[in-house]
């Protein structure tokens, strides 16, 4: 062989390190300073402060104890359905359904702490609903990974439809047979409670925020475990990225799907234990409306990476709760809007970034142009319909 | 032919990053001639093309351009759509077409034909037809993109380029998809071209091409052009010497000296399986489906000696992509069963096996499409030398052992001579030459008892054929059988102990590798023989 005539750069690995983490950082922080401003404008409307509205949102939320244990109690269900999306999208798969996996979960959750006897010790009864939370959640799961594998079914279409269904399903039961009068949610359970955080820092005192946040915590470690080191994890993102590569490797692809669908549904089903288990000590139709959906958002802005997950799901959490903290000052939607800013500022802002970065240092890294040399095949070209349009690699 | 510059670049400049892709490099051609452009992969032509067409601005240089009969006129850092206008188009070595839209929508898009408010697409399909008639393109305009093979493809990115009203086109690499028939096609479409007042611009590093074709030769090396001769005052070695800066051997050469003047294996008595044929790869009456035809691969029956290159040559599209799929396991055939000799040589029946059963028995495939199969484009280096053995880089518990797929990648990064020398790089960021080293390392590093090379040195530069060739070679002399399946006759005349062409989904023909050459075989890859019967 002849020496390459060009030497790539990007054999300097700090250069790469530094490289990669700004590509995985510096495009979610640009989104957030878009969503900052448009937030200023917004709050200038309402005829307030931007730095007041801002200060008591930060107070009311990282400031004090029982804020943060709010935004601990709201980014574990998150940090659940997102690490669900994400488990989902590194396979190529949308799961849509996180919404009603979560519900699931929690209602089986809530039937086994229902159905043992109350005394039951928290080593079998914790481990038992955890079980439960997981099953009701995999199984909402696997219907549609099952249907997708084994009839070609878009996994978007019957997630989403399953959400109705599962959702009509669990309030008929709950209403027809289980709630308690008056209301709409299950009597408390008798065993597998968790306890709060109140009950070790006194501090959190009325705050929802539980131990299932520790749960949550160990569960994104265990999902990056698994798509990283493990080798179903490797199959697994094989297969989202380039699926005919996956099966030249070996992998069955339509298994691995169905095997995604049921663990993202597992993941979000034991999102579920955060509201039965932690907070409310039962199921309620609706307690985990939103989150579910939060969960897509959660998982593009965190990167589909579950250490960028979790802390989305803090990011999302900070300003759910943030809403009610400047209710005084501004309307509290005005905080519903900020959230979708920012996750329409993250789904336009990254890819641009992204090619703004690429372009500034064009030719490193993931890019495919200056390397000569291969044909694509006809499905696999990228980018643009129709050369009289200008390819993408034309912008300055 | 009047002679005049119709392209003329100087000192033109182009940096990604701390990249030089072009280092002031010069070109010049005359309107109405065929000019090839040459060099190995990453000397910059495909990045000079690109500045050409409007792709990129350069960062420093002249582009001047000169259609229609006008002075030459300075265009530096237009867009594509002002070279379009002006008549200078590119054709790509990957296609810009839609798959799920016909060949003549493909062409009208953006300007469509009209009737009220509706689409005339018979006249479009009229259109297209005579214009597909005139240059000598056929294609049928009413099939979908996406049921054509690459080379029908790649016909349809020509006409579009001619239906748009291109003056000066530039051919990035468009042999690396043809077979010879198909290649001749070409030829005569681009000299009917040429004839008509038209200039073509052919990138490529095959030499052979650039004889036969072009009329003056620019040579690129490490961004720069470092030669500009007439073509008729070259020869393939002088060429070859100034693409590479030293001597190689030439796959050319080989044929040059008689297609029966083969290398024979490094163990002489293992090479020419007919002494002791002892099958490693078996198939019998295969019928394999396409989503097109239930028989795309039809009743096609052979064996693979231990110590045999067996090669398929044929017109791609003729059922060799569906044949590999089925051998490997990918696809599954309708009627006939596929034997693969284990590492104890015993042939088993593995018909029924998937793709990593057949992979453990000692079946290495490299895929005609590194990009789409043979590799994860966003995995490291160091993880795609482990993909298909997965399973067996897997400690207790199904998790990875980091450690031995770093020492993997070390090793073979080493013993392949892959460069950039750092398997911790997105494979994305390799040249396709090295990208095809590292699916050579993979599935040639380890054991295996029958390769499966489907275009093997497709896309890739002269060193890198030159070292997979030798490769080859090597695993034959080991006793390893080889089905060589390759659009180029060359290559497949150079190394095959026999020679097998496909045509309609059936071996039309076999013959001993001696008694193989261009002109024999030729007739049976377009059907005109052997298809009687």
């Amino acid at each position: 062989m002849t020496p390459p005539p060009i030497d790539l750069p990007t054999s300097d690995r700090a250069a790469r390190v530094r490289l990669a983490f700004e590509e995985s950082i510096l495009p979610p922080l640009v989104a957030l300073v878009i969503a900052a401003v448009v937030g200023d404008i917004l709050i200038i409307i309402f005829g307030q402060s931007p730095g007041d509205v801002y200060r008591q949102l930060l107070e009311g939320t990282w400031g004090n104890a029982y804020g943060f244990g709010q935004v601990i109690y709201k980014a574990t269900t998150l940090t659940f359905t997102g690490l669900a999306v994400a488990l989902g999208i590194r396979a190529g798969l949308f799961n849509i359904g996180a919404e009603s996996q979560l519900a699931s979960g929690g209602f089986l959750a809530a039937l086994v702490g229902l159905a043992m006897p109350s005394g039951t010790p928290a080593v079998l009864a914790v481990p038992a609903c955890l079980v439960a939370a997981a099953v009701g959640g995999g199984v909402v799961g696997a219907v549609p990974g099952a249907l997708k594998a084994r009839f070609g079914a878009s996994e978007v279409i019957v997630t989403i439809m399953l959400n109705f269904v599962v959702l009509a399903l669990l309030n008929y039961i709950v209403a027809a047979h289980i709630h308690v009068s008056e209301t709409l949610h299950t009597p408390e359970i008798r065993a597998g409670a968790l306890p709060r955080l109140a009950a070790v820092f006194p501090m959190f005192t009325g705050s929802a925020a539980n131990t299932t946040f520790l749960l949550a915590l160990a569960t994104a470690a265990v999902v990056w475990w698994y798509l990283f080191r493990m080798r179903p994890g490797y199959e697994l993102r094989a297969v989202g990225l380039q699926p005919d590569a996956a099966e030249y490797g070996g992998v069955r692809v339509g298994g691995v799907w169905a095997k995604t669908m049921m663990l993202s549904g597992v993941l979000a089903g034991l999102g579920g234990l955060n509201y039965v288990l932690g907070y409310k000590h039962y199921y309620e139709e609706g307690f985990g409306t939103g989150s579910g959906f939060l969960g897509i958002a959660v998982a593009l802005v965190g990167r589909n990476h579950p250490v960028g997950v979790v802390i989305a799901a803090l990011l999302f959490a900070t300003l759910s709760q943030g809403g009610l903290a400047v209710n005084a000052l501004v309307p509290k939607q005005m905080v519903d809007v900020l959230t979708a800013v920012v996750i329409i500022a993250v789904a336009t802002a990254v890819p641009e970034v992204r090619r703004a970065l690429t372009a500034a240092r064009s030719g490193i890294g993931n890019r495919r142009e200056p390397a000569e040399g291969g044909q694509m095949g006809i499905g696999t070209a990228p980018g643009p319909i129709d050369s009289r349009f200008p390819i993408p690699d034309s912008r300055p | 032919m009047n002679g005049a510059a119709a392209v003329r670049m100087a000192g033109i400049v182009k940096r990604f990053g701390r990249i030089v892709a072009n280092d002031s490099a010069d070109l010049e051609v005359a309107s109405g001639e065929i000019h090839a452009l040459v060099g190995e992969n990453g000397a910059g032509k495909s990045t000079l093309m690109r500045v050409l067409a409007g792709m990129y601005p350069p960062d420093a240089g002249t582009v001047q351009v000169a259609t229609d009969g006008k002075p030459l006129r300075d265009v530096t850092g237009w867009n594509t759509r002002q070279a379009i206008e002006a008549g200078v188009a590119m054709v790509h070595q990957h296609f810009m077409l839609v798959p799920t839209l016909t060949v003549a929508e493909n062409l009208i898009l953006g300007r469509e034909l009209r009737r009220g408010i509706a689409l005339d697409l018979r006249a479009a399909e009229r259109e297209v037809r005579e214009l597909s008639e005139r240059t000598g393109l056929r294609v049928d305009p009413s099939r979908l993109v996406s049921d054509l093979s690459v080379g029908e493809a790649q016909r349809v990115e020509i006409l579009k380029t001619l239906y748009r009203g291109a003056k000066v086109l530039v051919l990035d690499e468009p042999t690396a998809v043809l077979s010879p028939p198909e290649v001749g096609e070409l030829w005569k479409v681009l000299r009917r071209l040429r004839d008509d007042g038209g200039t073509v611009i052919l990138i490529t590093h095959k030499l052979d091409e650039v004889i036969e074709i072009s009329e003056t030769i620019t040579v690129m090396r490490a961004g720069r052009t470092v030669g500009r001769m007439k073509t008729t005052e070259s020869t393939p070695r002088t060429i070859a010497r100034m693409m590479v800066g030293r001597d190689v051997s030439l796959a050319l050469d080989i044929r040059e000296q008689g297609t029966g003047n083969r290398e024979p294996g490094l163990l002489g008595d293992m090479a020419p399986s007919s002494r002791f044929p002892i099958p490693a790869l078996k198939l019998e009456n295969l019928t394999v489906p396409s989503p097109r035809k239930p028989n795309e691969v039809e009743g096609v029956s052979f064996t693979v000696a231990r110590g045999e290159i067996f090669g398929i040559a044929g017109v791609e599209g003729n059922g060799q992509t569906e044949l590999i799929e089925a051998i490997t396991g990918l696809r599954a055939a309708t009627a006939g069963t596929v034997s693969i000799a284990d590492v104890s040589g015993t042939l088993r029946d593995v018909t029924a096996h998937d793709v990593r059963a057949r992979a453990d028995i000692g079946l290495s495939h490299v895929p005609e499409d590194r990009h789409r199969r043979g590799l994860v484009l966003d995995y490291s280096v160091a993880d795609n030398l482990i993909l298909g053995q997965q399973h067996r880089f897997t400690g207790g518990a199904g998790v990875l052992d980091q450690a031995r797929i770093a020492s993997n990648a070390a090793s073979r990064v080493t013993t392949f001579d892959i460069r950039p020398p750092d398997e911790s790089l997105p494979s994305r960021a390799l040249s396709g030459g090295n990208q095809q080293k590292v699916v050579i390392a993979r599935e040639m590093g380890r054991d295996f008892t029958v390769l499966i090379a489907a275009q093997p040195t497709r896309g890739v530069d002269v060193g890198a054929i030159e070292f997979i060739h030798d490769q080859l070679r090597k695993a034959r002399a080991e006793g390893k059988a080889i089905l060589l399946v390759s659009a180029d006759l060359v290559e497949i005349l150079a190394l095959s102990d026999r020679v097998a062409v496909m045509y309609g989904g059936r071996i039309v023909v076999t013959l001993p590798g001696s008694e193989a050459s261009a002109e024999i075989l030729g007739p049976y890859m377009t059907g005109a023989q052997g298809t009687a019967a």
